[in-house]
């Protein structure tokens, strides 16, 4: 009886796999955040990188501590805890004190994946669950701008970055505001290429629109990411925003400011993509970005807060799983809605 | 009425490297006959075919060894003029030890074939041709080895009136029906006119995928200007092979659920047994070899061979270099629907399309993450199901869940698997959901 060839491995098939990890997908959004980081050193200095260090070594440090899955430390491997990190980092305003950033960190990777049982398995994108606590718990530290400077003023430590822990905060910082603020509390509008080129104050990778849009678009032709849905968002803030802006020019921004304004571009192009917390089917992708938009516009311009971005993702967030199950795609062969 | 062609591709799908530049331009090379040919009764889906020879009975090449055991089975025809040694468990391709003919070849032979005169097809009715394809032993050899005479038997009321020839062959590496249609492309239209008579098809389409632009116009110069017959080019994807999806491809035409090709009129055959049929229905010559194309990395001289059923797969690795000692993976068939082998100590059968060699160098084993709904697997999925949930449920054994989304409808053509970032095995799961649901379903 002839037994089994020395060294062959048995295998099922197929036996071809596509060159693409996971891990590679999230160095390619690590790599699209790139510029983003960069801008944000440009014009918040060494705070911008203290701040992002801080939140990304919290996010990193909670998943080491409690590993979700495997061996302590492998699933750092799918890069997920460091992009986590740098996402929440790049929500925060530049004079964070650091333990807030760390704090964010730490909560948003354990509420918003450990629990959940780790990567795969969350609802709310973990970056802003994140800064959802931090916004609830230091509502002032998160809405204290420090304003923006050149390269030159690099080494300059912005606001309150090295506060100690729980001291109260006894900053004589000069505080600037956001272009949203300025709109909603004084009916100022920031100008066009400010915005663009991101010499507004704000959090740090919100400011410059037009690398938001270079690093999205990179993003969405490498196919890294379902391009629908920041297509989807920006055309419905668009939409909701012009309908308004139809109505009443003069009440009303621009839908162009409401689009380049704000944490929009960020969050459309590098948080509502998150695919763990996105619909699955493109059908689904239109219609979770599309009440994005809707939502963003309404939180702007009725509700009480200046910025819509992080809420309107965490409620779309949520309704991911009836978008879900709502939009299946119709199986080859059999009529649609079909149940067997 | 005929379909007409009015797409040339379906949706969904995969784009693998084709890898076939290794053997597409080799010609077809006849392997030197070998001392011993093994030949288990289930080359077949369906039921094992039956021996009637004995031991030490002397056998002719081409001559009738075993019978259909069955109406879903074929008769098996020795590929060489020797002794029949013996009739025993061999391991088969599959791994399993099952009854095997083994005939020594007669080293004195020449190992012509007697010419035969041509069988008057066209005054058979449809259930002698029927019968006759099942005596020359045909099955469908694009690897699923589906005895053809089966499709050819219509239930009361079915009408066929469109023949499709499948010329896809996109399963990477494979060149064995590429280089059928180049070299031998008389064959592949004779066949299928016979076929398409005998039907009654009144149109027969031949779907080539456009990597095969020389098949393409070879097959076109012998048709030349008929109308009955067409070359359809198709756009390259995989796995546009699979019979719905390539009716899909050609008349954008879907096959319902649980239906066959039959139920909307059409037939679907590999190239290579539409040449199978030109030989037996023409020259009398049964199905006793075929196309296999050896390949793969670890494949020193990569060829496509004309390979007697019967001959040891280590005959042909070592023929074609493959046998080293970084030898990993030997995978009868293509690369994504193939199957592994244990031992290369098993035989060349009527399905067996390819030789692949992998080395350790190719086969990477990367680390499983978890799923992150990237929802690449949706988009690649031919039959548009959710892989990805599939998947989930699978690990969590909830195979009633599974079912209800329809599991029973995956082709397993290993898509989602190939696609997925987290290297999930994702189809090899499904096909563990598959088997228990098939047996949860059978104990009700």
């Amino acid at each position: 009886m002839i037994g089994r060839e020395p060294g062959l491995i048995l295998e099922a098939a197929p036996f071809l796999r596509r060159e693409l990890t996971t891990s590679k997908l999230m160095r390619d959004v690590l790599l699209g955040l790139a510029p983003v980081v960069l801008a944000a050193v440009w014009y918040f200095g060494v705070s911008a990188i203290l701040v992002i260090a801080a939140a990304t070594a919290g996010a990193m440090g909670t998943e080491w501590l409690f590993p979700p899955y495997g061996k302590r430390g492998h699933s750092l491997k799918d890069g997920s805890a460091a992009l986590t990190g740098v996402l929440l980092g790049l929500t925060l305003p530049p004079g964070l004190p650091l333990w807030m950033a760390v704090v964010g960190g730490l909560v948003g990777m354990g509420l918003g994946k450990l629990v959940w049982g780790g990567l795969g398995h969350n609802l709310f994108n973990p970056a802003l669950v994140g800064r959802a606590f931090l916004q609830a718990a230091f509502p002032t530290a998160l809405t204290t701008w420090a304003p923006y400077g050149g390269i030159g003023q690099f080494f300059q430590v912005r606001g309150a970055t090295l506060a100690a822990p729980f001291m109260h905060m006894d900053v004589d910082a000069v505080s600037s505001a956001t272009p949203l603020a300025l709109m909603k509390f004084s009916g100022e509008s920031t100008p066009f290429q400010n915005l663009l080129f991101g010499s507004t104050g704000g959090s740090l990778g919100e400011t410059s629109a037009l690398i938001l849009i270079f690093a999205g678009l990179w993003l969405g032709l490498r196919r890294t990411y379902d391009w629908r849905i920041p297509v989807a968002i920006l055309a419905s803030t668009a939409a909701f925003a012009g309908i308004l802006y139809l109505v009443s020019p003069s009440a009303y921004p621009p839908p162009h400011f409401m689009i380049l304004s704000g944490g929009l571009l960020l969050g459309a192009v590098f948080m509502a993509t998150d695919p763990v917390t996105s619909p699955l089917s493109p059908r689904g992708a239109w219609i979770f970005g599309a009440g994005i938009g809707f939502l963003v516009v309404l939180i702007r311009v009725f509700g009480g807060f200046p910025e819509g971005v992080m809420y309107s993702i965490l409620l779309m967030n949520a309704a991911t799983p009836l978008i879900d199950k709502a939009v299946q795609p119709r199986v080859f062969g059999r009529p649609r809605r079909e149940k067997s | 009425m005929s379909l007409t062609i009015r797409s040339n591709s379906f949706r969904h799908g995969i784009h693998p490297d084709d890898h076939k530049e290794q053997t597409a331009e080799l010609r077809i090379e006849r392997v030197p006959f070998v001392a011993t040919y093994v030949l288990p009764l289930s080359q077949n889906l369906g039921a094992p075919s039956q021996s009637i020879v004995r031991k030490g009975e002397a056998v002719r090449r081409g001559q009738k060894i075993a019978r259909p055991g069955g109406y879903v089975s074929t008769a098996l025809h020795s590929p060489v003029t020797g002794t029949v040694r013996a009739i025993e468990p061999r391991r088969h391709p599959d791994g399993r030890m099952l009854e095997s003919i083994v005939i020594d070849a007669d080293p004195y032979d020449p190992q012509l074939l007697p010419d035969q005169p041509p069988i008057d097809w066209e005054s058979l009715t449809i259930d002698e041709f029927v019968t006759h394809v099942q005596e020359a032993g045909l099955v469908g050899m694009g690897g699923a080895a589906f005895p053809s005479h089966v499709k050819y038997k219509l239930p009361d009321g079915k009408k066929i009136e469109t023949l499709v020839v499948n010329g896809c062959e996109c399963e990477p590496f494979l060149t064995a029906d590429h280089r059928l249609m180049v070299e031998e492309a008389a064959r592949v239209v004779r066949g299928s006119e016979i076929l398409a008579a005998k039907i009654g098809a009144t149109k027969t389409v031949i779907g080539v995928e456009k990597n095969k632009p020389d098949g393409v116009k070879a097959l076109q110069k012998v048709i030349g200007d008929r109308t009955d017959i067409e070359v359809a080019p198709l756009r390259v994807k995989y796995p546009q092979g699979a019979e719905k999806m390539l009716i899909k491809a050609l008349f954008d035409l879907e096959v319902p659920s649980g239906k066959l090709p039959l139920d909307v009129g059409v037939i679907v055959n590999n190239v290579a047994t539409m040449a199978a049929i030109a030989d037996y229905f023409d020259h009398g010559i049964p199905l006793i070899e075929r196309i296999v194309t050896v390949s793969g990395p670890g494949t020193g001289q990569p060829a496509n061979l004309l390979v007697p059923i019967g001959t040891p797969i280590r005959a042909l690795l070592s023929h074609c270099e493959a046998i080293t000692e970084h030898m990993r993976e030997v995978i009868a068939g293509g690369p994504m629907m193939g199957l592994p082998l244990m031992s290369i100590d098993v035989p060349v059968l009527k399905g067996t399309s390819g030789l692949l060699v992998f080395t350790k160098a190719e086969q990477s084993r990367l680390p499983e993450f978890t799923c992150v709904k990237c929802s690449r697997c949706l988009e690649a999925c031919p039959a548009f199901l959710n892989p990805s949930r599939f998947g989930r449920l699978a690990h969590a054994e909830r195979w009633d869940e599974i079912e209800e989304y329809f599991v029973m409808d995956c082709i397993e053509c290993g898509s989602c698997t190939y696609t997925c970032p987290s290297n999930i095995p994702i189809v090899q799961l499904i096909r563990v959901a598959k088997s228990a649901i098939r047996k949860k379903n059978r104990k009700k």
